[in-house]
């Protein structure tokens, strides 16, 4: 056996074979470098959105096409398919004036390199040999780039200047030598400069750090040993996709969503997939979905790309983290599309629209196959900014994201409070956000009936509420699912849907308001004591509520997760006064419901 | 106080299957080492039959030094007691909300129960702001109103956790008050004397799970303290704490939460000793148990703290503890291919029960130790720990071939071989993370094994990782129980300051630090040990105005307790923990911590060696078949206890004891040192 042989010389490999031994050792070792680089920058950066909620992400990216070869695991998943564009991109505008050994670009392009203009992508090219032998890169999410709304999360934009500053690949360090007038622009045009200078360096640092590892393993294993992992991980991971898929059922199968409005005109936007499964082939086609829309919920196809990896990582997770997930895939979108944004269509809402393809391609998988469906989480990042000046006249704004349920599975109920489906964030403490801001929170709980009914319940979304200190602030809130719920698998239910509310002060006659396009809101005018309340979506239901153990449904209402209405409604189920389950009552009532359907 | 005749320290490290026990003669500096085994149900059982068997009259005990995994069991087995909690209102689910996170990156399955249900978690009115004032003040018929609905709903235990209470705890205290005068016992947990740290999740989770343990860590240190009274003994009992310091049981009984890690922490506290002794101030310990291989680093001799550790999802505790890193790769962990292929080692472990495959009681699937019989490195004849008679080779063959060789196509020697490669990766990945990671240079670093399997595996870590040494103790699977002979009392303490550097006076921070110190303090004399010194070791927890995570500074004394002191002391630390200062930003301080510690006499490590050992060649019991790098070769095997101190060995080779098999290997050579440990290096 050759086995034998590489064993006994296990720091080398030929281009064509390499043990599998050697093969396990080194996708650990690589799997390290990306988690190493996402540590450096949790640990370091300023602002909470990175430090805190990890909107960030590094890895590794072929050096001629951009795609993904490694990923950190606790950095944002949607980044890990929308990195492997932005890197293209840097290889193709620089054909003709190819990298240097010590450069750094810098850019936030939301078309060519995905997402929004919050994200700063920084890229170095790895040189050996004098050529490129793959890319390093880091993106996070800053604090404030400019544009009308701090936070930027403007949910009336209709054209992306309006969103923040835009800056092209450049050349943030030149061999080695950092280009100070880059970082000067990048000050100048954020409300918040030194967080901008904190997470640049600390993105920087990560790259470093990245950089130093990578040339230590190549010294040690050779490039072409670790060119040789890249492609057998690369085809492992398609292979394994590929077992996935020829698993499911042959078939087609649609699922339609809607956003409930583009913040600009109040009309609802469908997402919509037909899936088709032949073999070991899948086709996502979203032409059902609708067109490029006036306001910032616009997607680029990359981030609709990244988007549809992340489902498929779900659905699938011990699939390895690289470009190979998406080879037995593929992807329909047409150029006119909502999920086709081009320049200088609004795309700071891309979260909202990422969130939905993800929906809709459970929900359809959930069709072919209920055994490796989960239900709909929440499905909307809830970003609320609150934001004035303090009594010695410097500027405050918080910024956060709010959490909720996840959905019900095979396995069991969703869920509570999770982070969203495209991200690990955590939220920040509210005592942390109460020491740094003139605000106090009122609550902070759970909302009892928000999981979408089910044999396997969804996860209760939350409430919230927060009162401003402070002579005044203006808020913005940038939300979805206010009008159309988050789904189920099968017969179960929808979960409660996102409401938004506020109030100017506290005064006896200060009315409840609400936003007129359900969940998107600009110019919230708050006094002292005014304050604002959340109530965010449960995850869907899986499987039919009758099917639910009596005793769990008994249990839920018990702890208030359920009211006696739903129990009884939604589950069929009737509890007595001492809270055991009335069995003979519920077998009645749920033969007449089953009836009656 | 007359305790003449009391003259043994006994350490006693309680494990899951068996109890080990250290005896030093204070009079004649003698040692003795016991392992009983373990009894479950109640830990005291073992342990005073394990001090019976060596010693008949208990009134010359006078200090036992206990780790215990009653509190890690407990969480671990969600085997606490009934718990309430009375928290503001408005905040009653922030416990089951955690920090709005999920178990695994991937999948979006897994849920999450918290200890107290939510029918248990009361809110009452009351609210503290972030600035310390008090907006509303407590409703104390509210207070009383819930502390009796949870009693009548059959809670033994009771937690106190409001919002902003690290600002200013006074509604806690008062709602404490209240709580204890109905109480029906002294299980109340108030969470800002746990810690009074920012971060309500934090704070509450820990206190919680402190609540949790507190009913039946306290009946169990009852009975321990009752048993050994009862049997003679006028000696003091102390526990280990998760930091590696020890503490009382009136201390324990109040504070389980702090004995989380207390077993793991004994074995990196006597490391560190042994470390120290034979000249390693840079040691990285590598334990290696049936489920999960542990690692910590000693630097510069001092251990490494983490701050908080999660037991398991969403369970947070939030004391300083002994930074353990741990991965599932320990003996019994099976080796599988995964979808793609590849070879994976854990996390799924056979354990010790049924165990691997060659132990004959159940498993098929091949593990760590299954790859190491048929590789030759462990004895099938002279299993250690003493449970079995043989191990079954076959079986092992059988299972190796028909889970990996067959499915990898590949002879099933070099599946063996495979399991242990990709096993030592692991392993080394781990030492990687706590060394380099850390901006440590491991060609500085010993490596030091304890428990069963992990001497097996030092050359790997030595080769793989660039280490200097391998030392392995005398005793490796006693080294827990001798690190409580050694381990000092400490108690910590926490202050949340959050202010800018430069709005912070010197006189403002001597008297925080001096306000810890008094209340360390008290904590500690309680004891009557004697002690060789108090010391005290200050930290603070700073970050640039902005940031949210801070860096660990750790201060040479009160001499840097200034403005300017710290600040140079943090632009040191954030060089080496993350990069270059930022010029500009202005330096904020979160939080003060002060250790005050009570230094205990250290035993001499001498009294280990061996006495009239003999020479190496005396010492061979033989040769044995072992495949090494795809090849048979044949390892010399020698009884390791008994050969003398200066004796030394060439790999390959195998050196077997009761407790654990040395293998050293090819290139490799073994010395005895005079400290009995054997030290592994590269052969010149």
């Amino acid at each position: 056996m050759s086995d034998k042989t590489q064993a006994s010389d296990a720091k080398s490999a030929t281009k064509s074979e390499i043990s599998p031994v050697l093969l396990a050792v080194l996708r650990g070792r690589l799997e390290q470098i990306a988690d190493e680089m996402d540590a450096t920058l949790f640990r370091s950066a300023f602002n909470p959105i990175i430090a805190e909620a990890h909107d960030a992400s590094h890895g590794l990216y072929d050096a001629k096409t951009g795609e993904t070869l490694v990923q950190g695991k606790e950095g944002l998943p949607v980044f890990v398919g929308v990195m492997a564009f932005a890197v293209r991109y840097v290889i193709d505008i620089t054909k003709d004036n190819p990298p240097e050994d010590g450069d750094v670009y810098i850019f936030n392009d939301p078309y060519e390199g995905g997402t929004h203009l919050s994200d700063f992508k920084l890229i170095r090219p790895l040189f050996r040999d004098g050529k490129v032998f793959c890319y390093l890169a880091s993106v996070g999410h800053w604090h404030d780039v400019g544009g009308n709304v701090p936070g930027n999360y403007n949910p009336v934009a209709t054209e992306s200047f309006q969103e923040g500053v835009h800056i092209p690949p450049v050349k943030l360090f030149r061999r080695g030598e950092r280009q100070d007038d880059i970082m000067s622009i990048l000050r100048t045009n954020s409300r918040l400069p030194l967080s901008v200078y904190g997470d640049l360096n600390a993105q920087v640092s990560a790259l470093d750090l990245g950089h130093s590892r990578m040339i230590a393993l190549l010294d040690e294993y050779s490039d072409d040993t670790i060119k040789t992992v890249f492609s057998e991980l690369r085809s492992r991971a398609h292979l394994q996709m590929q077992a996935h898929i020829t698993a499911l059922p042959d078939g087609e199968v649609a699922a339609t969503d809607f956003l409930d409005n583009d913040g600009i005109n109040d009309t609802a936007l469908p997402i919509a997939v037909d899936v088709r499964v032949t073999g070991d082939r899948m086709i996502l086609d979203f032409s059902r979905s609708a067109e490029q829309c006036a306001g910032p919920v616009n997607i680029s196809r990359s981030t609709a790309i990244a988007a549809c990896y992340v489902a498929l990582k779900h659905l699938f997770p011990d699939v390895p983290a690289n470009a190979g997930v998406l080879d037995p895939v593929e992807i329909v979108i047409p150029d006119d599309s909502l999920l086709a944004a081009q320049a200088p269509k609004p795309v700071g809402g891309y979260t909202e629209t990422i969130l939905r393809i993800i929906d809709v391609i459970f929900t359809a998988v959930g069709k072919l196959d209920p055994s490796r469906a989960l239900a709909n989480a929440y499905g909307t990042i809830n970003a609320l900014s609150l934001a004035g000046h303090r009594d010695d006249g410097s500027r405050w704004v918080m910024f956060s994201f709010f959490g909720g349920g996840h959905g019900g599975h095979s396995d069991g109920d969703g869920l509570s409070h999770g982070n969203a489906p495209i991200s690990m964030a955590t939220i920040p403490p509210l005592e942390i956000l109460e020491a740094a801001y003139p605000v106090a929170f009122r609550r902070w709980s759970l909302r009892p009936d928000s999981g979408g009914a089910g044999m396997h319940r969804g996860g209760l979304g939350a409430i919230y509420e927060v009162e401003v200190l402070a002579d005044g602030a203006d808020g913005f809130f940038f939300g979805e699912r206010g009008r159309h719920a988050p789904q189920p698998v099968g017969d179960g239910h929808p979960a409660a849907m996102n409401k938004f509310s506020y109030r100017a002060n506290d005064a006896d006659d200060a009315e409840v308001q609400t936003p007129p396009m359900t969940s998107k809101l600009v110019g919230i005018k708050l006094q002292k004591t005014g304050s604002v309340r959340l109530e965010t979506p449960g995850g869907g239901g899986y499987g039919s509520p009758f099917d639910r153990d009596p005793e769990a449904v008994a249990n839920d209402l018990r702890l208030g997760y359920i009211s006696m209405d739903s129990a009884r409604e939604s589950y069929g189920v009737v509890v007595a006064k001492d809270g055991s389950v009335d069995a003979a009552a519920t077998t009645n009532l749920r033969r007449e419901r089953a009836t009656a359907n | 106080m007359s305790k003449s005749e009391a003259r043994y320290v006994i350490g006693i490290d309680v494990g899951g299957t068996f109890t080990d026990l250290f005896f030093l003669d204070r009079n004649t500096g003698t040692v003795t080492t016991g392992k009983v085994p373990s009894t479950v149900a109640d830990q005291s059982i073992g342990l005073v039959d394990g001090v019976g068997r060596e010693l008949t009259d208990f009134s010359e005990i006078e200090t036992i030094v206990h780790g215990t995994t009653v509190g890690t069991n407990a969480l671990l087995e969600r085997k606490g007691t009934k718990t309430g909690l009375i928290t503001t209102v408005g905040f009653e689910d922030v416990l089951e909300m955690r920090r709005r996170d999920r178990p695994h990156t991937w999948g979006l399955r897994g849920g999450y129960d918290p200890v107290i249900t939510r029918d248990l978690r009361l809110g009452v009115a009351e609210r503290t702001l972030a600035n310390g004032s008090i907006e509303t003040a407590l409703d104390e018929d509210g207070v009383t109103a819930a502390v009796q609905a949870l009693i009548a709903a059959g809670c033994e235990g009771l937690c106190i956790s409001f919002i902003n209470s690290y600002a200013n705890p006074q509604n806690e205290a008062r709602a404490a008050e209240l709580a204890r005068a109905l109480w029906p016992n002294e299980h109340v947990t108030v969470a800002s004397d746990i810690l009074p740290e920012i971060r309500e999740f934090e704070r509450l989770s820990t206190a919680t799970l402190n609540a949790y343990l507190q009913p039946r860590m306290a009946n169990y240190l009852n009975q321990l303290d009752a048993r050994m009274t009862s049997s003679g003994s006028k000696g003091d009992i102390l526990i280990v704490q998760s930091n590696g310091g020890v503490m009382s049981i009136d201390a324990a009984s109040s504070q389980p939460v702090r004995t989380a890690l207390s077993g793991p922490a004994a074995g990196v506290i006597a490391a560190s000793h042994i470390g120290g002794s034979a000249g390693f101030r840079n040691i990285i310990t590598c334990d290696m148990g049936g489920t999960s291989f542990d690692v910590s680093v000693i630097a510069d001799g001092r251990t490494a703290l983490a701050a908080q550790t999660s037991i398991d999802f969403g369970m947070v505790v939030r004391t300083p503890m002994i930074e353990i890193t741990t991965i599932g790769a320990g003996g019994g962990s099976i080796a599988w291919i995964d979808g793609a292929g590849l070879l994976q080692i854990g996390p799924q472990s056979a354990g010790s029960d049924p165990g691997p495959v060659c132990y004959g009681l159940g498993n098929d699937q091949p593990t760590v130790t299954d790859a190491n019989l048929l590789l030759g490195r462990i004895n099938a004849d002279r299993p250690i720990g003493g449970k079995l008679d043989r191990l079954d080779v076959e079986a092992a063959r059988n299972a190796v071939q028909n889970a990996v060789a067959t499915p990898l196509g590949i002879d099933v020697m070099d599946a063996a071989e495979a399991i242990i490669q990709v096993a030592n990766a692991r392993m080394a990945g781990a030492i990687r993370i706590v060394s380099i990671e850390r901006g440590h240079d491991p060609a500085k670093f010993a490596a030091m094994p304890f428990g069963g399997g992990g001497a097996l595996h030092i050359g790997a870590m030595i080769r793989e990782v660039g280490l200097k040494t391998g030392l392995v103790p005398r005793y490796p699977g006693v080294t827990s129980a001798l690190g409580c002979v050694i381990a000092d009392m400490r108690h910590d303490t926490v202050r949340t300051v959050n202010m800018p550097l430069s709005a912070v006076t010197s006189q403002q921070l001597t008297s925080w630090v001096d306000e810890l110190h008094t209340a360390s303090s008290e904590r500690i004399t309680g004891g009557s040990e004697t002690f060789a010194a108090l010391e005290e070791s200050i930290e603070a927890d700073m970050l640039y105005a902005g940031q949210t995570h801070t860096v660990q500074v750790r201060l040479s004394g009160r001499n840097e307790l200034t403005p300017a002191g710290l600040e140079a002391a943090f632009n040191a630390a954030y060089t080496a923990q993350i990069g270059t200062p930022l010029d500009g930003i202005p330096a904020r301080l979160v939080n003060l911590r002060l250790a005050v510690i009570a230094r205990r006499d250290k035993l001499d490590l001498r009294a280990l060696a061996p006495k009239d050992g003999k020479s190496a060649t005396d010492a061979i019991l033989g040769t044995r078949k072992i495949y090494v790098d795809g090849a048979w070769s044949e390892a010399t095997i020698y009884e390791r206890l008994t050969m003398a101190v200066g004796e030394r060995v060439m790999g390959p080779a195998l050196l077997e004891q009761a407790d654990t098999t040395i293998y050293v290997d090819p290139g490799l050579v073994g010395l005895v040192d005079e400290f009995g440990n054997l030290r592994i290096e590269r052969a010149e």
